[in-house]
């Protein structure tokens, strides 16, 4: 097999391991909302994103209306558009069309997060591998929490939650060492956001999540511009 | 309303989201600013989605801020992601066990 995408997969298995925690808590929940396991599959199959695909659940189980939903989704997940753009700028050439158009189907923050901390540029290979193992990863653990619910004791799943975070941490710290406008940005982007769940509540994560990083980059990106080399390419 | 309709809807939506940038921006950027921009965005949306979301993934945010400690120190050693990820997660868990 080709080792780029053998490189990807070995890459998303922590990604795979955090995805089976989370989504198991999220085939729960459609269960408790009146969906089928099935039903509960095909949305993690199809949408492979977490916060999307809880709220999506309460339109459903509220039968609200499609505008609704569209909003929503709009609003929750608009900083793939973000992570879309980004990734663009460090594509191998192999990365044709077709490539893009499936390759898009898989850009989810913790994906995103690997694949930009990468040195090289990106090979549709890598990015499927990686896709491949995270996603049955969370289609997995979508049907095995819908259809086996509560057989983990809570102390497990409770702490099984915080998987994914403990990856972010890993990707975002290392450079913020080495780079003193990184550290600026992460602790920038950290203040907004405890802001804006503290003083401003009202306003979704989604959108709390976009403001406060889109105004921590682009303080820096005035602050500290990068040179050319390094631009881009984080 | 079906819900195969909602599922597709949902799913049409997000996936556009995503399409759209990654498969029609072609062009290098040229411009410093965004350039810069885009250079530190990955770290700036990993940060805000993990503070202060962080502190409430588990049921007792002491628990949390053990999680959160360990998987601190592990990336200033530049631990695997693996390793860092498990270890907050086996920390809280740890600590679980006496509170």
């Amino acid at each position: 097999m080709n080792h780029r995408f053998l490189r990807g997969m070995s890459d998303g298995i922590p990604i795979c391991l955090g995805y089976l925690s989370v989504s198991f808590g999220f085939g729960i929940l459609a269960v408790k909302s009146g969906l089928s396991p099935l039903q509960a599959s095909v949305i993690s199959a199809s949408n492979l994103t977490s916060a999307g695909q809880k709220a999506g659940l309460d339109v459903i189980a509220a039968g609200g209306a499609i505008i609704e939903m569209i909003l929503l989704q709009l609003t929750i997940n608009i900083r793939y558009s973000l992570m879309a753009l980004s990734l663009s700028q460090k594509l191998d050439r192999r990365f044709t069309t077709p490539h893009r158009l499936m390759a898009s189907y898989g850009i989810t923050d913790e994906i995103f997060a690997v694949c930009s901390a990468q040195k090289e540029l990106l090979t549709p290979a890598y990015m499927y591998g990686m896709i491949l193992v995270a996603a049955v990863g969370w289609v997995t653990g979508t049907a095995l929490g819908a259809a086996a619910g509560e057989l983990l004791p809570p102390s497990v799943s409770s702490a099984m939650e915080i998987v994914l975070f403990g990856m972010f941490i890993a990707i975002v710290i290392p450079p913020a060492k080495k780079q003193r406008s990184v550290l600026i940005v992460i602790a920038a982007a950290a203040a907004i956001s405890v802001f804006f769940r503290y003083v401003l509540p009202m306003v979704s994560d989604g959108f709390a999540i976009i403001i406060a990083a889109v105004a921590a980059s682009v303080l820096a990106a005035v602050f500290f511009p990068v040179r050319d080399e390094e631009g881009a390419s984080p | 309303m079906s819900i195969a309709v909602y599922i597709i809807v949902m799913a049409g939506v997000t996936y556009l989201i995503r399409m759209i940038p990654f498969t029609f921006f072609r062009r290098k950027i040229n411009s410093r600013f965004f350039r810069s921009f885009l250079h530190y965005i990955p770290y700036a949306v990993l940060s805000a989605m993990t503070v202060p979301a962080i502190f409430y993934t588990t049921d007792n945010i002491w628990t949390a801020a053990a999680g959160t400690a360990v998987a601190v120190v592990l990336a200033f050693f530049e631990m695997p992601l693996i390793v860092v990820a498990l270890a907050a997660s086996g920390a809280a868990f740890l600590l679980g066990l006496f509170m």
